[in-house]
């Protein structure tokens, strides 16, 4: 079977409150089921890999023939928890430890 | 070298400086290099140099915006002969055929806005497009309603914008990406602006075209002009004095 590849994103929220990392994945799955829907959003693997509350940042996993998908999904969210809020991508990277290096996180 | 990105529409309600200032320091912290803010006609230059300054501080070129909504097309060629002069980039909101017609064909305007909401007002069509790639005008998509917008009001957004843009690329037009935001919190980065356009079918060249080099090529053709060494297209002033 063929290997699936992966991509990893490191993101910065920009919100006034302190979401929770439930908050948080709601709002992007929401994001992209709304844009590309439930078949869409099946499609992209998506996985929290690590979210620090006070930092307000986040990284998470995806499949790499979906990366664009995500990132525009990412783009379109406008809140979070019912708060205004904005999604960042800091960086971009094939693992998880070139991408703490690249968004010194 | 840093690829100078640019915001051609930020909204921004000038009188509000504090405000004001938390936008432009956030799109500097984005990564944009040039912003255009639009004013009404009768801004006195002063308060154009004043945000100028800001700018300045915040290490974020400036450029001056008019977005002009004539009802007729003589309305659209007289606002043009006296405001051209005095802004770097001149936008018009196309709120019927006869203005989105004369404002295609005119060398004088940079950026053709249709209203995102009202979609039978959306006269970019082919004809639009044919007038408008023998001319210098743009087609200028603004990313605030896509994310606004939800449900079918988004879809059909959406479904008109694919349609634009695939006439635009048949015909040669620029395609300028630009926020239209007045918050900061609304405020994308260039990149994410990019991913944005993938929603109407603009692959990644295109996309990062339509932020960083049309509108930056739109911003220098202007200053050229407006300089005072400019005499027509491809003449300029080089010397003066008497050793000439």
């Amino acid at each position: 079977m063929k290997r699936v590849k992966r991509r990893y994103l490191a993101l910065q929220v920009d919100s006034d409150g302190l979401p929770s990392q439930k908050d948080f994945m709601d709002a992007v799955w929401s994001a992209v089921a709304k844009l590309y829907g439930e078949y869409g959003a099946s499609l992209t693997n998506l996985a929290l890999i690590d979210y620090d509350v006070e930092k307000k940042t986040a990284v998470i996993r995806t499949s790499l023939a979906t990366v664009d998908l995500v990132r525009t999904s990412l783009a379109s969210i406008t809140s979070v928890a019912d708060r205004e809020a904005a999604v960042h991508i800091l960086a971009v990277s094939g693992t998880i430890k070139a991408l703490r290096k690249k968004a010194r996180l | 070298m840093r690829k100078t990105f640019a915001d051609l529409h930020l909204r921004l309600n000038v009188k509000d400086h504090a405000k004001a200032l938390q936008v432009i320091t956030k799109a500097a912290a984005l990564g944009y290099r040039l912003i255009a803010v639009p004013f009404p006609p009768e801004t006195r230059r002063d308060e154009i140099a004043k945000l100028r300054a800001v700018c300045s501080e915040a290490k974020i070129d400036f450029a001056s915006r008019i977005d002009l909504r004539p009802r007729t097309q003589n309305e659209l060629i007289q606002q043009l002969r006296w405001l051209r002069r005095k802004f770097e980039v001149i936008c018009v909101n196309c709120e019927n055929k006869q203005v989105a017609r004369q404002a295609a064909k005119d060398h004088r305007v940079d950026l053709l806005n249709f209203p995102s909401l009202y979609f039978r007002k959306r006269f970019f069509d082919r004809a639009e497009a044919g007038l408008a790639s023998s001319s210098l005008a743009a087609l200028e998509i603004d990313v605030k309603p896509l994310l606004v917008l939800e449900g079918p009001a988004r879809i059909r957004f959406l479904s008109s914008l694919r349609r634009e843009a695939a006439i635009a690329k048949e015909f040669h037009v620029p395609i300028v990406v630009s926020s239209g935001i007045s918050e900061a919190k609304l405020l994308r980065s260039p990149r994410e602006m990019a991913a944005l356009t993938f929603l109407f079918g603009l692959d990644e060249a295109s996309a990062l075209k339509a932020v960083l080099q049309e509108p930056v090529a739109i911003v220098k053709r202007n200053r050229e002009k407006l300089s005072a060494k400019f005499v027509a297209p491809g003449i300029r002033v080089i010397k003066e004095g008497k050793d000439c």
